[in-house]
Formats: structure tokens, sequence, C-alpha cells
């Protein structure tokens, strides 16, 4: 059999076209996401057979309405495609237009054509045309664009064969030339035309346009380009108005003698009664907060049952490999280290999908693009959009997938700033950490017979966090200068109902995503502060249990309770034990104690951590019994003072810190990957324990 | 300063005008990808609870604008 170059086919069209039904239609389960070389782009891909001997490698390319971009991601468009030598230089490309909006979705088509590339139009959403009375003579459309048109259902499947059978032909470029580069201007696209061997004037004319978008320009290269744009007065960005004018000039030229009958607008009416509601200043809020208030039940309480069976089955599992593995230090990294530290990501699993589920539902349906409309001017007065709105919420949850669910603010500066406090909204890992405390400090009593006293505390923790994020946003705002200037024209979508499978392939790519990328570094943090945990001076260690057994001697401990001293004098010589007694200086400020200052290192892998360093430090073996815990703390005795170490002030203290502090390297993983950089995450970091260390001192030194 | 002309951002939910160009210069362009086209005709669908953001109708789909953005949409009295 001959061999046969894998094709390059892409996929660009306007946001809300169906691009990604048709993606996901193409290609299956087999897709994958890999980043663009040196652009902060996720490059979403797969595989798809069109023929029996011919496979296609499928790129989808981000939602763009021309070929000027207006956000980072868009850039990647007009670099990729006016980059014939790059390896992601697409063989085709397949046009995706919305047939209900047919106007909008041409401009791009039209300068594809101008570039010279051989492109395929694939009408969508012909359904829903036709329901609107529209009729095309998609014969005519053809020819006048000189462009093969196929008609497609993305969300159906419908009409895939006849595209890929398009796609295997060879496909000439259009023979139209659309807008040319005006009078004035055509010496200086000649030129570079010239002398980069450009095989189309409006190849020429991008490169004077918008060089600093085209990032495979050599420094050379730019400075020629804009000694030529200098010498033969070429304005950049002076000609775009003029040409978008005389594209849609074009445009509506061709759909006058394509249309045989133009759409009503009826179709949309029951998508406007839905708007009336949805949108309302009464109920529109209400139905979104309930609607929130669903989802955050769901994310918690559907969760639950599977974040249960996951943590026992780790733990089980932990135990199991305990007993039967050899003794030794390498089987105990992987029966204490490893397993426990795959079981703290796939923990996660339940919320991620099960929140992405509802995002992605959200997105579907249209009522996304509502909820932006409804909250846009609140949220701007805190530097954010929109669009942040949702992240925020999920960070009640969890801040790893709401993280990711920021993936949809457009503008830089606005998904910055959202990321960045979204990890002060109190997520469900410090519940555990703030019932303990709660219970401890606060009196179990009631006002008023009905208002329970821990019950406002934990709600004045959620709020405190809330306001923090708040606060922190607007400090950003002030700070971060970015040119980027936010917009939000936005397209608001017709209402209709998910599709299924679009959502099945979000959860997957999403939960891949946080396993994969994230994944890498919570292990190699959990071995490491595992690895501090239970190692620590050869000699010490060696001599625990004997050590143990003399200073216990009078005490007539029972087994369990011997072996639970040794893993607290283990832990305590540990050399996290070590840096729990070196930090004591820095943390005394705040109240904390070096025990204390165990749990802060060890729960920095996770929060919740916190609870069962806690335990094994007070000799309570590997209990999580909350009661048990509580009756140990109350009894815990500040050798300084002679009174209770645990008192109102190290509590509220302690508090405090947990609601502020960054302890969690999952965040700090997917804000790296999120933002690209170390930077991000890192500022992040000292901002929020800066921010819970001053909290915490400020609330001890007031409260004792 | 003259007298500025009437802008989108002034219209009435239902209310229909003519387009008749842009104030601001950089936002013109995207909003003339978007189908803001002087001579078209847009619609004001409605405006989000206080006021902004707003819904109006262009060349046959919806988009959701700012205030101010719309505020550099000049139509025609």
């Amino acid at each position: 059999m001959a061999y046969k170059k894998r094709m390059k086919i892409a996929l660009v069209g306007k946001p809300n076209s169906g691009k990604s039904s048709l993606f996901n239609q193409l290609t299956g389960l087999n897709q994958k996401i890999g980043n663009f070389p040196g652009i902060t782009v996720d490059k979403r891909m797969g595989f798809c057979q069109l023929d029996e001997t011919t496979s296609a490698e499928i790129i989808d390319l981000p939602g763009i309405y021309s070929l000027y971009p207006r956000t980072l991601d868009e850039k990647i468009v007009v670099e990729i495609l006016t980059n014939r030598n790059d390896e992601n230089f697409p063989d085709r490309l397949a046009v995706i237009a919305d047939a209900t909006n047919l106007k909008n979705c041409l401009l791009l088509l039209t300068q594809l054509i101008d570039l010279g590339l051989p492109v395929v139009l694939a009408l969508n959403m012909m359904d829903l045309a036709a329901k609107s009375g529209l009729s095309l003579d998609v014969k005519k459309l053809s020819k006048e664009l000189d462009v093969p048109v196929v008609m497609i259902n993305a969300r159906q499947g419908l009409g895939l064969d006849a595209l890929k059978k398009q796609l295997i032909e060879d496909i000439q470029p259009s023979s139209r030339r659309i807008f040319k580069p005006l009078d004035e201007v055509v010496f200086a696209v000649e030129e570079i035309q010239k002398h980069f061997s450009l095989s189309t004037s409006y190849e020429a004319f991008q490169y004077l346009q918008q060089s600093e978008n085209l990032l495979f320009l050599s420094k050379e290269d730019r400075i020629f380009i804009k000694e030529v744009a200098t010498r033969q007065n070429f304005f950049p960005h002076k000609y775009q108005g003029a040409e978008t004018i005389h594209r849609y000039g074009f445009i509506q030229k061709v759909l006058d003698t394509v249309i045989i009958k133009s759409a009503r607008q009826e179709w949309k009416s029951a998508s406007n009664k839905l708007d009336k509601i949805l949108t309302h200043k009464v109920w529109g809020y209400l139905i979104f907060f309930t609607l929130l208030f669903l989802i955050f039940q769901s994310v918690f309480a559907l969760a639950q049952i599977p974040m249960d069976a996951i943590d026992r089955g780790f733990a089980d599992l932990s135990g199991f490999l305990n007993k039967r593995l050899p003794e030794g230090p390498l089987f105990e990294l992987i029966s204490s280290g490893i397993v426990p530290g795959i079981g703290g990501i796939i923990i996660f699993i339940p919320q991620i999908a099960i929140l992405f589920a509802f995002i992605s539902i959200l997105e579907e349906t249209g009522y996304m693009s509502r909820v932006v409309f409804l909250m846009d001017k609140i949220m701007r007065k805190f530097g954010m959009s929109g669009r942040s709105v949702v992240p925020l919420m999920s960070g009640l949850a969890c801040a790893i997938p709401a993280i990711m669910a920021t993936r949809t603010i457009d503008n830089w500066k606005d998904r910055l700033i959202t990321i960045f406090v979204t990890p002060l909204m109190s997520c469900s890992a410090r519940l555990p950490v703030f019932a303990i405390l709660v219970a401890l400090i606060v009196p179990e009593e009631r006002v008023l017979g009905f208002i329970s006293l821990q019950g406002v505390a934990l709600m004045g923790l959620y709020l405190l966090g809330f306001l923090a994020a708040m606060f922190s946003a607007l400090l950003m705002k002030a700070i971060i200068k970015v040119n980027e200037r936010s917009y939000l024209i936005m397209e608001m979508p017709t209402y209709r109902m998910p599709k299924w499978s679009n959502v099945g392939y979000t959860i997957v790519e999403k939960t891949k995503a946080f396993v994969f990328e994230a994944g890498k570094i919570i292990i190699a943090v959990s071995i490491i502060l595992w690895v501090l945990a239970s190692y620590g001076p050869k000699e010490v260690m060696d001599n625990a249990r004997a050590t143990v057994q003399s200073e216990s001697y009078n005490l007539r401990l029972t087994e369990e309770g011997f072996e639970n001293r040794v893993a607290a004098y283990k832990l305590e010589h540990s050399y996290a034990g070590i840096m729990g007694k070196w930090m004591e200086p820095v943390i005394r400020p705040l109240g904390f104690d070096w025990k204390i200052g165990i749990a802060l290192i060890t729960s920095f892998a996770a929060r919740e951590v916190f609870v069962s360093t806690i335990a094994t430090i007070y000799s309570l073996g590997s209990t999580d019994d909350n009661l048990t815990i509580k009756e140990r703390l109350k009894d815990e005795i500040n050798p300084e003072t002679g009174g209770p170490r645990f008192t109102p002030a190290v509590g509220f203290s302690l508090l405090v810190f947990y609601t502020f502090a960054m302890q969690c390297m999952s965040t700090l993983a997917i804000v790296k990957r999120e933002t690209k950089g170390w930077k991000w995450p890192l500022i992040q970091l000292v901002y929020m324990t800066g921010l819970a260390y001053v909290s915490g001192l400020i609330v001890y030194q007031v409260l004792s | 300063m003259a007298a500025r002309s009437k802008s989108v951002a002034s219209m009435k939910p239902g209310e229909t005008a003519v387009i008749s160009g842009f104030t601001d210069e950089q936002l013109s362009v995207k909003l003339l990808e978007m189908g803001f086209l002087p001579g078209t005709v847009v619609r004001f669908n409605f405006s989000a609870p206080f006021g902004d953001p707003v819904c109006v109708n262009v060349s046959g789909f919806d988009l959701s604008l700012r205030l101010e953005e719309a505020d550099t949409i000049s139509i025609l009295d």
C-alpha cells in the first residue's frame, strides 16, 4: 500500500457556530490537548478517518469572527494561517458557518479566500434555517464564492460523509479576490509580497497590518516590515474598517443572489419570551441564584458518595500494601507516599466532573451568556467580568475546576484577577478544618433559641473568604496594567437543548487535563512531604521505639497506645517536625506552637490533612473521629500559661489563617498550568500566605 | 463641542434605528466585524437589570454590549 501523508485539516468558524460539535463528531474520543509552541493557547486536536486509506489530523482552532484577533487565544489563528512553513499549517480548512446567521460567518470566509487557502464551507444548522423559513440556493452560493459548500447538521452528525468526501478531494483555492488593498498601499504590499515570496497580496497586507501578532517572524523581518510601512506610508489598523465594510458589501451582494426566501424572525420568539423572564430584574437573579444553589448542592452532595468511596478505597489499598509488601523504604514509599498521593488526585475527579457537567450544560443551552449579561455590571466594579461569576461560585466547591473554568473569560486581565482571587473562596477542603476548630472554640449554644453560634461562625468564615476575594480583586484591579481593552461585545445565542455528547466530551477533556497536568506536581509534592514527615536524623528515628519505651515505662500503655506514641514521637523528630520547631518563632506571634507548625507543613499538600496530622501528633493514631480529636485538643495544656493550648484567640487565629492561606498545592499546580508559568502561582502563594499571616497575627494579638 | 448625535445607548426597548457611524475608532473595527454596519437597522431588545449591559439585534443576531460600547454607535435621528 502506498504511503499516504496524513492530511491536516483545520476547523475554523465563529463561536456558537457548532464548531465543537463538528470537532467531536469527526474525532470522537480520539482527542488530545497540546500546546501551540511558544504561545499560551491550548491546541485541541484529534484524528479522523476520512476514508479507508486516508486519515486526517483535525485541529480545532479557537472561534473567531475575523482574522483580526481580539483576545490572546484568537491570535493563534492568524499566526497559523499566514505561516505556510509551520508544522501546524493545514492542508485544508473547513469553515463552519451557522446558516441562520450567514452574513457574520461569511466575513471570515472571505478573508480566508483572499489568503488563497483551500477551504470548504460547511453550512451548519440547516434545520434551524429551514424552520426560520430561510431558503438558499446552495449551488449558487458555491459558484459565487468559488468554494465547495456542504450542508451539515453537526449536532446530529448529518452530512459528515459528504464533508469528509469533499475534504479528501483536491481542493483548489478559490479564484475570487474579494478585497484588494487600496491603491495608496499597493507599493508597500507588493514590496512585502516580493521580499517574503508570498503567494497572495492579502497575506502581505496582513504582514503589514499585524506583524506584532505573527510570532513566527524574526526580529529582522519585523524591522524590515516596519521600515517598508514607514517608507511607503502604510498605517497599520487604518484600513481595517474599510476592509470590513467592503467585505460586508460583497457578502450582501452574494446573499442577495442566493437567498430565495429570507428568514422570519418569529422562530426566535420562544427564545425572546424566555429572555423576558431569565433576564428580569427580579426573576432573573432569583432563577440564577437558585440554579447556583442547586449546582453547588449537587457538587457537594453527589460528589460525596464517590469521594468517600475513593477515600476509603485508597486508605484500604495503602493499608493492604503496608501489610503485604516486604519492609523497606522503597515499599513504604509506594504504600504510604505514592498511593495516597494518587488518591489525593483521584478524589477531586467527582467534583470536577460534576461541576463541568453543569457548566457545560449552561454553555450548551445558551444560558451562560445570560449569566454574563446579568452579572457583568456588578463584577466590573471589582475588576472582573460577568464571566467571572461561575468560576468564583465554583470555588466554593473546589478551586481546581473553578480555575479551569476561567477559560471562558476572554480578557486576560479579567481572567487573571479571577484566577488570583478564586482560591480565597472557602472550598470544601477547608470544611473539615473549620468544623473541628469551630467545634472546639465556639460554644454549642443557640441565640434566641434557634440560631446556632457555631453555624454563625462557620458562615462568617465563608463570608470572610468571599470578602477577601472581592477586596483582593479591587487591589489587583488597581495594580495590574494591561493594554488589552475589555469588551463585552458578545453574541446572545438562541436558547436550545444541550447536546449531551458535547457535555460528555467536556467532562472527559477537563478531567484529563486536571489528572495529567496538575497530577504530576501533586504527586511530586506529596512524596516530598511524605519523606519529610517520615524521615529524620537516623539515630533518633532508629531509637524511637526504645526512647518511647523508656519514657513511658510507668504509664502501662496498651499496645495501640504505645504504637500511637511511637508515631507521634517519630513525627516530632522527623524533618517535618524539625521544620515545625524551627518555624515556631515565626508562628508564635499568631499563637501557634511547633505542633501546629507541623500540621501547617503537612497540610500544604491539601488543607484537610491538617486534621489527620493533628490526630497523629497528639498520639491519637489515625483516627478521624472529630469528637475524640476535639476532646484531646481541649485537654492540651500550654506549658507557658498553664491554661488550655487552644484558647479562642489561638483557635480564631488558626481559622482566619486557614481561610486565607494558599494551603493547596493542587491549586498552585493548576494556576501554573493556566497562566503558563510560575510567576502568578508564586505571587499568589506569597500574597495569600502573607494575608493569612498578618490576619492571624492581628486576630491573636487582639483577642489574647 | 458640537452636539453629539443620538447613540444606541439612548434607545428604548423595542425601538429600531439606523446606524450612522461610530465615535470610537478602536472599538468601531470590532463593531463592524460583528455586523454593526452604517446604514443597517439596529433593534434595541432589552437592557440588563441595572441598565447595563444592553441586548440589541443587528444583522439578524442578538448581541450584548456594555452601555459605554453602545454609546459609541451613532444612530440617525
